[in-house]
């Protein structure tokens, strides 16, 4: 076989498997997703409990993806979460913003939902976000339902 | 003193010094391999023996797992209620684990017994010898391009065995099956990561592009120089190397996937 022909297999073989990687990484990765975010500005959230949030998860107002969450840890101050945001710098949001832990269906990812205030000053780099409300823990709500109907039927 | 030993214990003995020549090998290989480069035209023929002549096997096959990952996943999900999920499956299952450990076993099935026969067979023409008699390194000559050109095949063979595998499953879930296309790609795209997941992935592919290279060359270099020699030396380079794979899988799973 000829140099110039196996020289072109090769090429086009070699092209094909980044093509292939590149597909991997954007198509099916979230390659696009994270690299679109790349200007962000940070903001921070107190939660009472957020169930099971994770780091990377979505923050969403009125459902857009406007941010991600880019770290968790644990306040021993005030024994709560402190959730890292990183907002998109297209999106300004008041100051008086809320911030609540939600779920996508009955049991998928939980994200953080934005709810814009009503100030005229805006959410600043490294500002936090007073208002939060924490995530819906199910056992919580299944002891309150069983507390209710037990309350109910000592009342009859 | 030595041959006081008992049958056993000179058995280990020599698996050791068996172990510690692989380790000698395997570094020398390596060494050479980066040296290979300076002659590029001899690595540029070994892809085109290695990888391209695998990539009709791996791409139909890829197909293939990727239509048998759509229907067994729907049907499972299906269960739940959530037949949405299935291209996060098919994905998640092809980057993490089926492209690297599947294109793996087929490429040692494929490239790794045709490297072995053909360097065992070099060396029972006394091709090998040949060139020792004329001061040239069979290994930095013969073994070191080949070497290379299956650790830059293997990464880009997996990837394509993975997206043919997703498009596989595109096709059985999307088109045949009726999934809806787009919670198909942003279910995908938002469980999966492109450093966690395929970039681990390919971690994996090179980590046995290494492994499969290393037993093809050393077991066919070490082959008897008989006919059954040879023989013998192909089947090995499949055991070893597949078992080999699917051992260091484990091991690189466990690295990589425990902390999620």
């Amino acid at each position: 076989m000829n140099r110039k022909l196996v020289d072109l297999l090769v090429g086009l073989f070699v092209v094909l498997g980044f093509a292939a990687l590149v597909f991997l990484a954007v198509r099916a990765g979230n390659m696009s997703g994270s690299l679109a975010l790349s200007d962000t500005y940070e903001a921070r959230a107190r939660f009472d409990n957020i169930g099971g949030l994770k780091p990377r998860a979505a923050v969403r107002s009125a459902g857009v993806v406007v941010g991600r969450v880019t770290g968790i840890r644990f306040d021993d101050q005030t024994y709560q979460a402190e959730v890292m945001l990183a907002l998109d710098r297209r999106y300004q949001f008041p100051k008086d913003s809320s911030a609540q832990i939600l779920t996508s269906g009955l049991l998928g990812e939980q994200y953080i939902g934005l709810t814009p205030g009503g100030d005229s000053q805006m959410l600043a780099a490294g500002d936090r976000i007073t208002m939060t409300q924490s995530a819906v823990v199910l056992e919580n709500l299944i002891g309150q339902f069983l507390y209710g109907k037990a309350a109910e039927g000592g009342a009859k | 003193m030595i041959s006081a030993l008992s049958a056993p214990f000179r058995w280990l003995l020599d698996r050791l010094a068996l172990v510690g020549y692989g380790t000698r090998f395997f570094l020398r290989l390596c060494g050479l391999g980066i040296a290979a480069f300076r002659r590029p035209r001899l690595v540029i023929d070994q892809i085109h023996f290695v990888g391209n002549y695998s990539l009709s096997i791996i791409l139909v096959s890829g197909l293939l797992i990727g239509f048998v990952l759509g229907l067994q996943g729907y049907y499972t999900l299906r269960r739940y209620g959530s037949e949405e999920a299935l291209g996060l499956l098919v994905t998640l299952s092809l980057v993490r684990e089926l492209g690297p450990v599947v294109t793996a076993l087929l490429f040692a099935g494929r490239a790794g017994t045709s490297l072995t026969a053909e360097v065992g067979l070099m060396k029972a023409g006394e091709q090998i010898d040949a060139m020792e008699m004329m001061a040239v390194d069979p290994v930095a000559r013969v073994l070191a391009p080949r070497f290379m050109a299956a650790l830059i095949c293997m990464p880009l063979l997996a990837g394509l065995f993975s997206a043919m595998g997703v498009l596989g499953g595109y096709i059985v879930g999307v088109e045949m099956i009726g999934v809806d296309a787009g919670a198909f790609w942003s279910q995908m795209q938002g469980g999966v990561d492109w450093i966690e997941d395929v970039g681990n992935g390919v971690v994996k592919s090179i980590v046995f592009g290494f492994t499969v290279a290393f037993v093809a060359l050393f077991v066919g270099y070490e082959a008897q120089p008989t006919p059954e020699g040879v023989a013998h030396a192909t089947t090995t380079t499949v055991v070893v190397a597949s078992l080999a794979v699917l051992g260091l899988d484990f091991i690189l799973t466990a690295l990589m996937f425990s902390s999620t």
